[in-house]
């Protein structure tokens, strides 16, 4: 462990891209606190350029660009890791169980696996999304998650299959464990960096899909996120209108948070993967 | 090959129910009365046409029948290729106006994926081991996979439609012209396509282009490829031997990537008001037109099947040992 935060902390694309999360969270974080005004309220000049007063300058109709960036920064990360934890919790518990356990449960496991991975989600999310309204976050998070496991339990039952005819797993067998323990205490620790990027890809993935859903107006009515800002921008001809101001920063920054993740991903896989490091 | 393309037979075919059922389920488990949200938002002028209007949709739901029966009809209503009609472009069937708008989405998808598989697998391959090459090829490509569609979509139109002015940034063709098989017609036709076709062909460009370049470095790792340099055989014969091999797992992950490509071009062409698939999405969920949105979801998700389908078929082309495995020999 201690060998692997080292590593770490010396891997330039670990420290690099986490840096970049870590720099974005805290802004959204933060900067939100400082404002004493909504970010839909109409506050400044319509269609202002970036300024001292307002850093990322206002939309057409003199709301800050700033402060809705900042606040929907904190629903990027929001959904990101519910809906990336909610997918990997799916994931690797069919993973884990399909793998383990095998016989017919594994094969009617795997049929779902394969089902959900061919179904196109963001398909079902757009109708689930038209229909029934999403309102919170995390209610997106929820649906987001239900739909992007499939590839994790592939993958997690691979690896469990390997496992489970290990010796360790034999000797806690006879020693009377149950499954749900052996499971636990024996094959996840065992692939326990290789969930953690699952996850890392997980959330990357469960920010673009929001973003995409926010971009086409399906996305939570209550908060202002990212793919709004794009939405409104694009809709309020901000594209005729010249205002680059209001569509640049919310795209940089889903890309700047998908693409750090990416980066260290590849980062950490150099650090749990000796073989890829002295490249 | 039997038991190959059966197994894969079944699950597509599970796949479609499961999409079918979704469809069927979902209007059902919404909150409220559906009809009476329909009605509020489709008739207000007339009082008089509210009495009828509830008599059709009930009837086009088939609500006053048991459950069982209502999702038998629905299978039966579907196998005949009725989906209700538009209310949006009322009274055109949805099958009518989907049909209309596939070729647009398809000339979109289908040259941007395969000219993005093609042309990042060949940049992927060339990137890797060779520092100078793959030092910006790396870093390009981590940044495009990592864009959102809907945003480069939106810096093209602005940067090279809007203030560049060297291509349309809104609709099919001009509102000026008539489709018709002209020259004028045809060169209106591709100005207003390039960009779109752009945008998803470089954020595909990017993962396939990274894909390609870990596989073939893995590749040269291997035993054979140690074996023929040790043999003295040219690098350029062990790259060709490598790629070769690469490009199975890339197969593979087309497959998978199969839903983000769809999922793309839907966004690209709410950016672009690009009259296909995506296009009409955005205009049902504004028209409350749920009729057509499930018809298109229906339709996205056959695409998405087909495609499947035909790219197990070239896997089996293409990969001698499954060719072999399904012959009998071991």
């Amino acid at each position: 462990m201690r060998e692997q935060f080292y590593f770490a902390f010396r891997n330039r694309k670990v420290v690099g891209g986490l840096s970049v999360i870590l720099g974005l969270l805290v802004l959204g974080l933060v900067a939100p606190l400082f404002a004493d005004y909504g970010p839909n309220e109409y506050v400044g000049p319509p269609a202002a350029p970036p300024s001292g007063e307002f850093l990322f300058g206002t939309t057409t109709f003199g709301q800050d660009v700033f402060l809705q960036f900042t606040t929907g920064l904190r629903s990027t990360f929001l959904v990101g890791v519910l809906g990336g934890g909610i997918a990997a919790l799916i994931g690797m518990t069919i993973g884990f169980v399909a793998g383990y356990r095998g016989g017919l449960l594994d094969e009617v496991l795997n049929m779902l696996t394969n089902v959900v991975l061919v179904l196109p989600a963001l398909a079902v999310l757009i109708i689930l999304h038209a229909y029934l309204g999403i309102k919170s976050i995390p209610a997106q998070a929820l649906f987001i998650g239900a739909f992007s496991w499939p590839w994790v339990a592939r993958a997690v039952r691979a690896q469990t299959l390997s496992l489970r005819s290990r010796e360790f797993v034999d000797l806690a067998r006879l020693s009377g464990m149950g499954t749900m323990r052996i499971i636990r205490r024996e094959i996840a620790p065992n692939m326990s960096s290789y969930l953690l990027l699952t996850f890392i890809l997980l959330f990357g993935g469960a920010v673009l899909f929001a973003a995409t859903l926010d971009f086409i107006g399906l996305g939570p009515t209550e908060s202002v996120s990212l793919g709004l800002m794009m939405n409104n921008a694009v809709h309020w001809s901000a594209l005729h209108l010249g205002l680059w101001w209001w569509f640049v920063p919310p795209g940089l920054g889903i890309t700047a948070i998908v693409g750090a993740l990416y980066v260290t991903n590849v980062g950490l896989d150099e650090v749990f993967n000796p073989r890829l490091r002295e490249m | 090959m039997h038991r190959y393309f059966g197994r894969k037979t079944l699950i597509y075919l599970l796949t479609f129910i499961v999409a079918v059922t979704l469809n069927w389920l979902i209007p059902r488990f919404m909150p409220g009365d559906p009809v009476l949200r329909m009605l509020t938002r489709t008739s207000v002028s007339n009082p008089e046409a509210i009495a009828p209007m509830r008599e059709y949709y009930e009837r086009v739901f088939g609500l006053d029948v048991p459950l069982w029966q209502q999702y038998v009809n629905y299978w039966v209503q579907l196998l005949k290729g009725n989906m209700g009609v538009s209310v949006w472009l009322f009274p055109t069937p949805v099958t009518e106006v989907i049909t209309r708008a596939v070729p647009y989405t398809l000339a979109l998808l289908i040259p941007a994926i395969l000219l993005s598989w093609i042309a990042g697998n060949k940049v992927g391959a060339l990137a890797a081991r060779r520092k100078w090459l793959d030092n910006t090829v790396l870093p390009v490509g981590y940044v495009l996979t990592a864009t959102p569609y809907m945003w480069l979509g939106i810096l093209l139109a602005w940067s090279l439609g809007i203030v560049g002015g060297i291509f349309p940034v809104a609709g099919g063709y001009s509102f000026e012209l008539r489709p018709e098989w002209s020259l004028a017609f045809v060169g209106n036709l591709f100005s207003h396509w390039f960009l779109p076709f752009l945008s998803l062909f470089l954020v595909a460009f990017g993962g396939w282009a990274i894909g390609m370049r870990n596989l073939i470095i893995y590749e040269l790792e291997a035993d054979y490829a140690n074996y023929l340099e040790t043999l003295g055989a040219p690098r350029s014969l062990i790259r060709r031997y490598a790629f070769r091999n690469a490009l199975l797992p890339q197969l593979t992950g087309l497959a998978l990537q199969l839903g983000v490509l769809v999922a793309g071009a839907l966004v690209t062409e709410i950016v672009f008001a690009y009259p296909g698939l995506g296009y009409l999405i955005l205009s049902a969920i504004q028209n409350q037109d749920f009729f057509l949105l499930q018809g298109t979801f229906l339709f996205v998700v056959i695409g998405v099947l087909l495609a499947n389908f035909v790219i197990d078929v070239i896997y089996v082309i293409v990969d001698p040992r499954v060719r072999v495995g399904m012959q009998g020999a071991s």
